[in-house]
């Protein structure tokens, strides 16, 4: 059963995977790849590690994803020009590939992994989450406050790079508009009959 | 019973392929940077699935902690990318990478 569920799931990621790479348009390839990511994370729970495929859901398609389809979707880009030399590059590309599969096949069947002896996803904890986080907080704490700060650093980074200062907008600014007197505002003026201003 | 349950092998397997489908993207889509830079997700998540299956089929959570932290770099990365190119279509209105030599001296 489980097995069955691995292979539809399995060919899911590859069949969406492969549809990220060669759709024509590039909002179409975001939502391939949060298929792809929603499928991937139901590959991790078909393992028992379901903590992280919660994350995967929540990092990957409600953070990540999101991100590309707002960029995808804000910039103004014209799509086709950019999808002109997918012909040329697609023999060189499939022969990396092809090349590069065959590298991970022959290192895969000469390998010996020490995998398979001991299925647990929890190890030591009754659930996943539990056996992660105490580990997590103690173990790896250093790793998970530099992990803090590598999200901090990007954020920065990120606003640092699209924040920019136009000075021909006319913005609301509050702390002049409290400040403002009377005397800047309004003039007295004493107008003769007849003679205008 | 012994093909008839979960082995690492398939996890192996399913990662090797997205890692090979994210490298094709890359170099297939050689103008489009956003995705490119989705190809570079794909390739992360193979890194995590692969990750993820040593941890536990061998039974240690080391693998899942160091998951999280791809996941992490991976958010990082995604948004910093995302923001150079935002700033890219800024400065030049168009996104193709291919002739991407303003830095050349």
């Amino acid at each position: 059963m489980a097995l069955i569920a691995f292979y539809i799931l399995s060919t899911v990621v590859v069949l969406s995977a492969l549809f990220v790479v060669a759709a024509r348009n590039p909002v179409h390839s975001v939502l391939w790849l949060i298929l792809a990511f929603f499928t991937s994370a139901g590959l991790l729970v078909l393992i028992g590690a379901e903590f992280l495929a919660m994350l995967l859901v929540v990092v990957y398609v409600g953070a990540v994803a999101v991100l590309f389809l707002f960029v995808v979707m804000m910039l103004d880009i014209d799509f086709v020009a950019l999808k002109q030399g997918f012909q040329n590059y697609l023999v060189v590309g499939a022969l990396v590939a092809l090349a590069l599969l065959a590298e991970i096949g022959i290192v895969a069947a000469a390998a010996t992994f020490g995998g398979g002896q001991s299925f647990d996803p929890s190890p030591g904890a009754p659930t996943n989450a539990e056996a992660l986080s105490r580990v997590l907080y103690t173990d790896y704490l250093l790793l998970f406050q530099m992990s803090g700060i590598v999200l901090l650093v990007a954020m920065m980074g990120a606003i640092v790079l699209t924040l920019r200062s136009r000075p021909n907008v006319k913005r609301q600014d509050i702390a002049q508009q409290t400040g403002r007197k009377r005397k800047d505002a309004v003039e007295l003026k004493d107008v003769r009959p007849g003679q205008g201003i | 019973m012994a093909g008839l349950e979960l082995t690492l092998g398939h996890y192996l397997a399913v990662s090797a392929a997205l890692f090979t489908i994210g490298v094709f993207g890359i170099f297939v889509n050689r103008k489009n940077i956003i995705v490119i830079l989705m190809s570079i997700e794909l390739i992360l998540l193979s890194v995590n699935i692969n990750l993820v299956a040593f941890s536990v089929f061998n039974g240690t959570i080391m693998g899942q902690v160091f998951a999280m932290l791809v996941l992490t770099v991976a958010a990082a990365e995604a948004a910093v990318g995302l923001a150079i190119l935002v700033v890219y279509f800024r400065n030049r209105g168009e996104i193709a990478v291919e002739d991407v030599n303003v830095l050349r001296g």
